[in-house]
This record gives structure tokens, C-alpha cells and sequence, in this order.
């Protein structure tokens, strides 16, 4: 697939007149396959590279594989048995499927949020400390400080700073997933990832997620898996579209969008094929 | 004209139609339903008016009872009515008068077996004659011979008349008075016997045990056994002192006596300290027989047993059953829990571990007896011999935990719920959402950390399912323990204010072999009969009682861990 390369060096020359400089790399997946069970090959040779403090949009049909190379970023993979990754994925020029990688230090530095809101049956000050716990931080005047702050990054501090000590469950599901982003953003990860984090959600609940996301890039990469091609458009920088378990195409969202190099690719956006 | 629509289903009235609507099958449940509350209501109702009854003070009767022309008179509190067929009596040997196919029958309780061989004895209803209740009867409870029925004649102190028949005012309240005093003096005394003689002995055997184990390691030397002597002394002087205190508290109550008419007119001299309670039922008003009642009651609950556990309560075994349900839940919990995380969170699922999934399934359906071979082959001569040859050698040969005891018993039940505990805890641990789990992993929480934090927290609902199942079963086991630890009669209970308190090389009594005990190896079958209900009774309230604690507990942890609907 030597477009991809095209792909990549197109993608620079865009950015570089949208940005004037070049936002440096933060993920590099260079030939990725991914296995379940050995002979069930799920991903295909994907090279692409996500830039730093951007929002990078997956998107294409079920069962394309890009939940599951979202999953590969934190090594979610690895819970599941019998998967093998190949290839390399670089965070910042390392790889995170070294050997010597220590997993749960890798996910506190990419932290996931779920299709599904997933807050702890704990209160909301608990899920919002757990990550911070974890770590062994218990110092209260720390914790306090942390929830506050990552509540207010969420957009959540002003609905629940009067119940902090109530159960999560008890909230609305776009509280609960807006809480999972928090609880994310406390231990200060460099990526988050967001596997169709408002497909469970009602249309306001959605538009507060998308606004949150886009708040969020300032400080940091941010990848959305999305079935939600209007979604995809609204809040990402870069998209990349794939297709059974292929990397079809990667390049600003602004140009596949508007000027798709594939035409697999621009029959996926108009609807000719979904 | 409009076609009628086929929802009317017009013609489909028939038994096949009212079959298929599946109503046949809602009154099926509701009656299977219905039955299974009708047999355990029933089955409380019929344990608890036999074994409840029992503790009611019953008028006494006073009748001729006249049999081959000989006249007796006969005392007595009716227990039972029964019909039977003649023919059965004619077949006994038994000369019948009365017209009828069917005769009535009474079981009287007579009393006195000291005085009339029996205390309970069968009269045909026809036999008897002249039935009266005369008001000055008293039903004396006695330590030994059971039940004493009679007129009370006069009370004696030291030899001295206290009050005789002419005042019977008096007389009453002089008796009740000696009881008093008598049950005052026996409350010290069973104190100090129970207590601090307890305690010396305690001590003895410690310092016994010391000496033995210097002398196996060859340090008792001169000054050790100086030692050991000073303090023997000591214990010895203040053994002396308590019992000559016991003799002068004995001497006391020794001279209280009471003489009594029986009903064949016969009056006899008996002593004081021997009573327990007297009480003239014929002459008490309702309200006096309720209290009665909740004192008989009572002291079933909270008192020893006496006479071959045929008298008195059963504390001690309801506390046995208590102490050694609590020491298996301790046991079975922490395994089922940590073999269940294993299974189903660490171990690969494949072959060995649905093998091993199976083969705990089945230890479920082991028979219990089997359990009790196991614990008695394993636990107690093995591992308790083992224990004794390491740490108990002083004792030897006389074993210290290579002998049935409440340790013994609490593993070998915990061993047999295991299989429910491990059950439980691993549907819990399955149905937690995967999403769950993942959440807290994205964090950077390692798997442990996630287990400890998350997955079994919310597991515990689970976990208290579990051990409600466990304790349901262990509590009513009888099987196992005949083997590894369970007695007709422990001399003390498995805690007491004696170092270490708990006592798990003990043998203990248990509710469910008392109800064996009481009900096949009684010498005295008609006392025991109610007996029987009433512990059985018992033994299900606690059940219940311990069930509902636990199930209070899981729906409390239920409601702060309920997983996620949405």
C-alpha cells in the first residue's frame, strides 16, 4: 500500500498551511497487524501517525477494526485471549509493545473512555480519586483539589459539587460518561482515547461530549472512534476512514471530507455504501 | 357489510384453546407454590404447638383409677389423648367394660419416679373416676427423679417446724421462702464449682503441663521445680479455701426439708435443696400461668441441661451451634473467595478448569457422613496429631487437638459448603460487567489492584449469597459431627473467661445432635417427646435467624454495589 506514504506527506503539506508548523507526532503506528485466536486477522499493515493535541477521527462500517486499533494504542488488546499484535506503535518514539513496557504505567499515560458509561458503584468523588489512588496518592488536600479540577475540565463540577459523595449511579448516562472523562483526565494522561463515546447518549447529551472534546485539545491528543460521520466532521482535525481491517485513507478531515482520494472512501461519506 | 375481524377469534373457546393460553400452567405454579408454603407453615406450626405447649403449666388431676376391681388413687397432669380400637386393647390383655369399638386414652404424667417406678403412665379414659382439681396441689421441679406431684404437709429448717397444714398461707410462703434461699445459695455455689475452681484447675493443668514440657527439654532443675512448687502451693491454698467455703455453703442449704403427701397418702420428707421451682397450678389465675410460662420458657433457652437432657434447656447446645456456624463461616469464606477469584479471574478456561469446575460441583453432593469420615480420618488424627506431636508434646499421650473439637467440626462443615461458597462467588464474579473491569484497567489499576478495589467489592452480594447457603447447610448438620466433635454433654462451654478464651480443642454440643440425643438415646422417652419439638423448633428459628442476619447484610451491601442497568 504505498499511498499511505502519500497519504502521510499530504497530510503534512495540509497541515502545514493550516498550522504554519508542524504539530509533531505523538503516535506512530508503523505496519500493525493485529490477530485474535491466531488466524483471525483483524488488522492489516496500518501506518498512520497522530499528531500531538489534535483530535484524530476512526471512522468506517462495524466490524472494520478501528475499536480494535484503538485498543491497541492502550494494549486493551491484551486482556483478550489468544490476540497477537505485529508491527510497531510508537507513543512519542517508543514502543509500547516492548517487552519491558509496564502496561499499567502505559494506560495512565492513554487513558480509554467506553461506549458504555462505566463510573464505579462508588461515589462521584471516589471515581473521580480512583485513578490517583491507585498511585497510592490518599493525601486529602491533593484528591480534593484534583476532583475539583477535573470536574471543572469535564464541564461536570457545576451539576455535582453539591453531591460529590453520592453514588455515580445515580446520574443522568451523559453525567455518568462526562464523570468517566473525568476520572480519565485526573491521572493527566498524554492521549485520550474515546471509543464511540456518545453513541449510548441522547442528541444534548452528545452535543456537551462533542463541546468537552473540543475544549480538551488544547491539552491533549485526543483519538474518537465514531460511526457518526457528522460527528467525525464536527470535532476532529484528521480522519482516517478504514475498511476490514485496512487503512483506506488518512488525511485531514477537511480534505476527505471534501475531496476524498479514494473512492471507496467517498462512496463511505456519501452513503453509497455504510 | 364489514368483514369481522379475526381478533374476535370467535370459536376458540374449547379446552384447547384455554390450554394454549398457558392458564393451566399459572395455576400449576400458583399450587406448587401454595403447597410448598402450606408444608413449611405446617411444619412450624406442628413443631411449635407440641414443643411450645410443653412449657405451659398444666392443671393436675386427681382421679380414682380402678382396674380389676382394684381402686388407686392417681395424681397427675394429663399430657396426651389418644384413641384406640379395641380390639388392639382386648389383644394387650386388657378387660374391657365400655360399649364402643374405640377407647380414650390418657397419657398421665404421675411424677415421683423415685416413689412410683414411672412418671408417666397410660389409663384407659373408662377407668377413670371421681376426676377432680384440688387447689393445694403442688408440682415441685427437682434437680434429680423429675417432677414431684403432692400436698404439701409441712417445711422443717435444721428440725425446726416452719409451718404446717393448719396454715397453708403460711405454709406456701415459708416453702417458697426456703426455695429462695436455697436457689440463692446454689447460684454461689455453681459460681465458684464453675468460675474460679474452673479457673484453678485451669491453671493446674497449665502448671502440670509446664513442668512436663521442662522436664522433655531437660531444664527442670532445682530452682525451676522450686518454682513450680511455690506456685502449686498457691493454687492449692486457694483450692483449699474455695472448697472449704463450697462445704459451709453446702452445710447451709443441707438442713431445709419439706414433707408432702403423696396421692396413695404416703408422706414423705424431702430436701429443699434439691428443688428447682414448686408451684400450685390448680390454684393459679391465668396471668400467674403466663408468667410461669415465660419463665419455663426462659430457663428452656438459657439454662444447662439436667437429668440426661431431659430437664432443664439447652443453652449450651444452641451456643455450640452458634460459636461453631460462625468459626465455619470464617473458614469456608476466605477459601471459597480465593478459590473462586482463581478460577474464574486468573486460571486459563479450558479443559482442567471446567474438570475442576465439575469436580467441585459434585463435592456438593457428597453425602455429609462421608465428610465426617474424611475430617475424623484427616483432620483429626492426622493433622490433629501432627499438631499435637509439635506443639502440645506436655500433653501427651492424652491428645490436645488429635481428638474431635469444635476446630475439627468447623472445618470439616467448612470443607462441606466450600462447594456453595465457591459457586456463588463465581456467578457473582461473572455477571460484573466486563466494562467494569476495563474501566478501572484504563486507569493504569493492575489486574490486582482492579480485583481488590472493583470486581470483588461488587462481588460481595455474591459472596453473602454464598455463605447464606453455607450456613444454611452447616447450621443443620448432624452427620459429620457425631465424628469429629460433637457431645451428648459438654462439661463447659467453648468460650469462657479461661486463657485463650476460645477453646477450639473442645468438644461441644450442638443442636442438632441434641435433637437426636433427646429423641433416640433418652432413657425417659414420654419427658423427652416435647423436648424434641421444642429444640427442633429452635433449631430453626436460629437457622432463620442467622439466614435473615446474613441476608440483611448482603441486600445492604447490594444496594451500595448494584452494578449498572442502563
Amino acid at each position: 500500500m504505498e499511498n499511505h506514504a502519500i497519504d502521510i506527506q499530504a497530510l503534512r503539506r495540509g497541515s502545514l498551511k493550516a498550522e504554519q508548523d508542524t504539530p509533531p507526532t505523538c503516535l506512530a503506528v508503523n505496519g500493525l497487524n493485529l490477530f485474535y485466536n491466531n488466524d483471525a486477522q483483524a488488522l492489516y499493515d496500518i501506518k498512520l501517525e497522530i499528531p500531538r493535541q489534535r483530535v484524530t477521527a476512526f471512522i468506517g462500517p462495524s466490524g472494520c477494526g478501528k475499536s480494535s486499533l484503538l485498543r491497541c494504542i492502550n494494549r486493551m488488546n491484551d486482556l483478550v485471549d489468544g490476540c497477537r499484535v505485529q508491527g510497531e506503535l510508537l507513543l512519542d518514539g517508543e514502543d509500547i509493545y516492548h517487552p519491558r513496557v509496564d502496561v499499567a504505567s502505559l494506560r495512565r499515560r492513554v487513558g480509554m473512555v467506553f461506549q458504555k458509561p462505566n463510573p464505579f458503584p462508588k461515589s462521584i468523588y471516589e471515581n473521580v480519586a480512583y485513578g490517583l489512588r491507585i498511585q497510592g496518592i490518599n493525601k486529602k488536600r491533593v484528591l480534593d483539589e484534583v476532583v475539583e479540577k477535573s470536574l471543572r475540565a469535564a464541564a461536570l463540577w457545576d451539576e455535582v459539587k453539591d453531591r460529590l459523595h453520592e453514588s455515580a449511579l445515580g446520574m443522568s448516562g451523559g453525567q455518568q460518561q462526562r464523570l468517566v472523562i473525568a476520572r480519565t483526565i485526573a491521572v493527566e494522561p498524554e492521549v485520550l482515547l474515546l471509543d464511540e463515546p456518545a453513541s449510548a447518549l441522547d442528541p444534548i447529551s452528545t452535543l456537551k461530549i462533542e463541546e468537552l472534546i473540543y475544549e480538551l485539545k488544547s491539552r491533549y491528543t485526543i483519538v474518537i472512534v465514531t460511526h457518526n460521520m457528522q460527528q467525525a466532521a464536527r470535532v476532529s482535525d484528521m480522519t482516517a476512514f478504514m475498511y476490514m481491517g485496512k487503512l483506506v485513507e488518512f488525511d485531514t478531515t477537511d480534505n476527505l471530507f471534501t475531496n476524498p482520494a479514494r473512492k471507496q472512501t467517498e462512496d463511505y461519506i456519501t452513503g453509497r455504501y455504510g | 357489510m364489514a368483514q369481522q375481524s379475526d381478533i374476535y377469534a370467535k370459536g376458540h373457546r374449547g379446552p384447547i384453546a384455554w390450554f394454549r393460553s398457558g392458564e393451566p400452567m399459572i395455576w400449576l405454579n400458583a399450587a406448587a407454590v401454595s403447597i410448598c408454603v402450606i408444608a413449611v407453615l405446617g411444619l412450624i406450626l406442628l413443631l411449635a404447638v407440641r414443643g411450645l405447649s410443653h412449657f405451659w403449666p398444666r392443671n393436675v388431676m386427681a382421679v380414682t383409677s380402678s382396674y380389676q376391681g382394684q381402686q388407686k388413687p392417681l395424681l397427675g397432669e394429663v399430657v396426651e389423648q389418644v384413641q384406640v380400637s379395641g380390639e388392639q386393647l382386648s389383644e394387650a390383655g386388657i378387660e374391657l367394660q365400655g360399649p364402643g369399638p374405640f377407647y380414650g386414652r390418657s397419657l398421665v404424667k404421675q411424677g415421683n419416679r423415685d416413689y412410683l417406678g414411672s412418671d408417666f403412665v397410660w389409663v384407659l379414659d373408662e377407668q377413670m373416676s371421681d376426676p377432680s382439681w384440688p387447689r393445694d396441689i403442688v408440682v415441685v421441679e427437682r434437680l434429680e427423679w423429675g417432677n414431684f406431684y403432692g400436698q404439701l404437709v409441712s417445711v422443717e429448717a435444721d428440725g425446726e417446724m416452719l409451718a404446717d397444714a393448719t396454715q397453708p398461707e403460711q405454709l406456701w410462703q415459708a416453702f417458697q421462702a426456703q426455695i429462695a434461699d436455697t436457689l440463692e445459695v446454689r447460684k454461689e455455689i455453681h459460681g465458684i464449682e464453675r468460675i474460679e475452681i474452673g479457673a484453678i484447675n485451669h491453671q493446674m493443668e497449665r502448671l502440670r503441663l509446664r513442668e512436663r514440657s521442662l522436664q522433655l527439654d531437660g531444664q527442670l532443675d532445682a530452682a525451676a521445680q522450686v518454682e513450680l512448687a511455690a506456685e502449686r502451693a498457691e493454687l492449692d491454698a486457694r483450692y483449699q479455701a474455695l472448697q472449704s467455703q463450697l462445704q459451709s455453703l453446702y452445710q447451709s442449704i443441707q438442713g431445709a426439708s419439706y414433707s408432702a403427701r403423696l396421692a396413695d397418702g404416703r408422706v414423705v420428707e424431702l430436701p429443699v435443696a434439691k428443688v428447682v421451682r414448686a408451684y400450685q397450678p390448680n390454684a393459679m389465675s391465668l396471668w400467674q400461668k403466663c408468667a410461669m410460662y415465660l419463665e419455663k420458657l426462659w430457663e428452656f433457652l438459657s439454662d444447662e441441661p439436667r437429668e440426661a437432657n431431659t430437664e432443664g434447656g439447652i443453652f449450651p447446645a444452641m451456643f455450640g451451634t452458634v460459636i461453631m456456624v460462625l468459626l465455619m463461616s470464617i473458614m469456608v469464606t476466605p477459601f471459597g473467595v480465593v478459590a473462586a477469584v482463581y478460577l474464574r479471574e486468573y486460571a486459563r478456561q479450558g479443559f482442567i478448569t471446567r474438570t475442576i469446575r465439575v469436580a467441585v460441583n459434585n463435592l456438593a453432593g457428597v453425602p455429609s457422613i462421608v465428610y465426617g469420615v474424611f475430617g475424623l480420618g484427616f483432620f483429626v488424627y492426622f493433622v490433629g496429631g501432627e499438631l499435637d506431636q509439635l506443639f502440645f508434646p506436655a500433653a501427651l499421650p492424652s491428645p490436645t487437638f488429635g481428638t474431635p473439637g469444635l476446630m475439627w467440626a468447623s472445618l470439616t462443615l467448612a470443607l462441606l459448603t466450600l462447594p456453595v461458597v465457591i459457586v456463588a462467588t463465581e456467578e457473582g464474579l461473572a455477571r460484573i460487567p466486563k466494562s467494569i473491569r476495563e474501566g478501572s484497567l484504563a486507569l493504569g489499576a493492575t489486574r490486582a489492584e482492579t480485583l481488590w478495589r472493583v470486581v470483588l467489592p461488587m462481588a460481595s452480594p455474591a459472596m453473602m449469597t454464598g455463605l447464606i447457603l453455607a450456613v444454611a447447610r452447616a447450621a443443620g448438620e448432624v452427620a459429620p459431627l457425631m465424628l469429629v466433635g460433637v457431645v451428648k454433654l459438654a462439661p463447659s462451654l467453648p468460650v469462657d473467661g479461661n486463657y485463650p478464651f476460645l477453646h477450639l480443642d473442645q468438644k461441644f454440643m450442638h443442636l442438632g445432635f441434641h435433637i437426636y440425643d433427646v429423641g433416640f438415646q433418652s432413657p425417659n422417652v414420654e419427658a423427652a417427646r416435647p423436648l424434641v419439638y421444642a429444640t427442633a423448633l429452635l433449631l430453626v428459628i436460629l437457622i432463620a435467624l442467622l439466614n435473615l442476619a446474613a441476608v440483611y447484610l448482603r441486600n445492604h451491601l447490594r444496594e451500595r454495589y448494584k452494578s449498572l442497568e442502563n
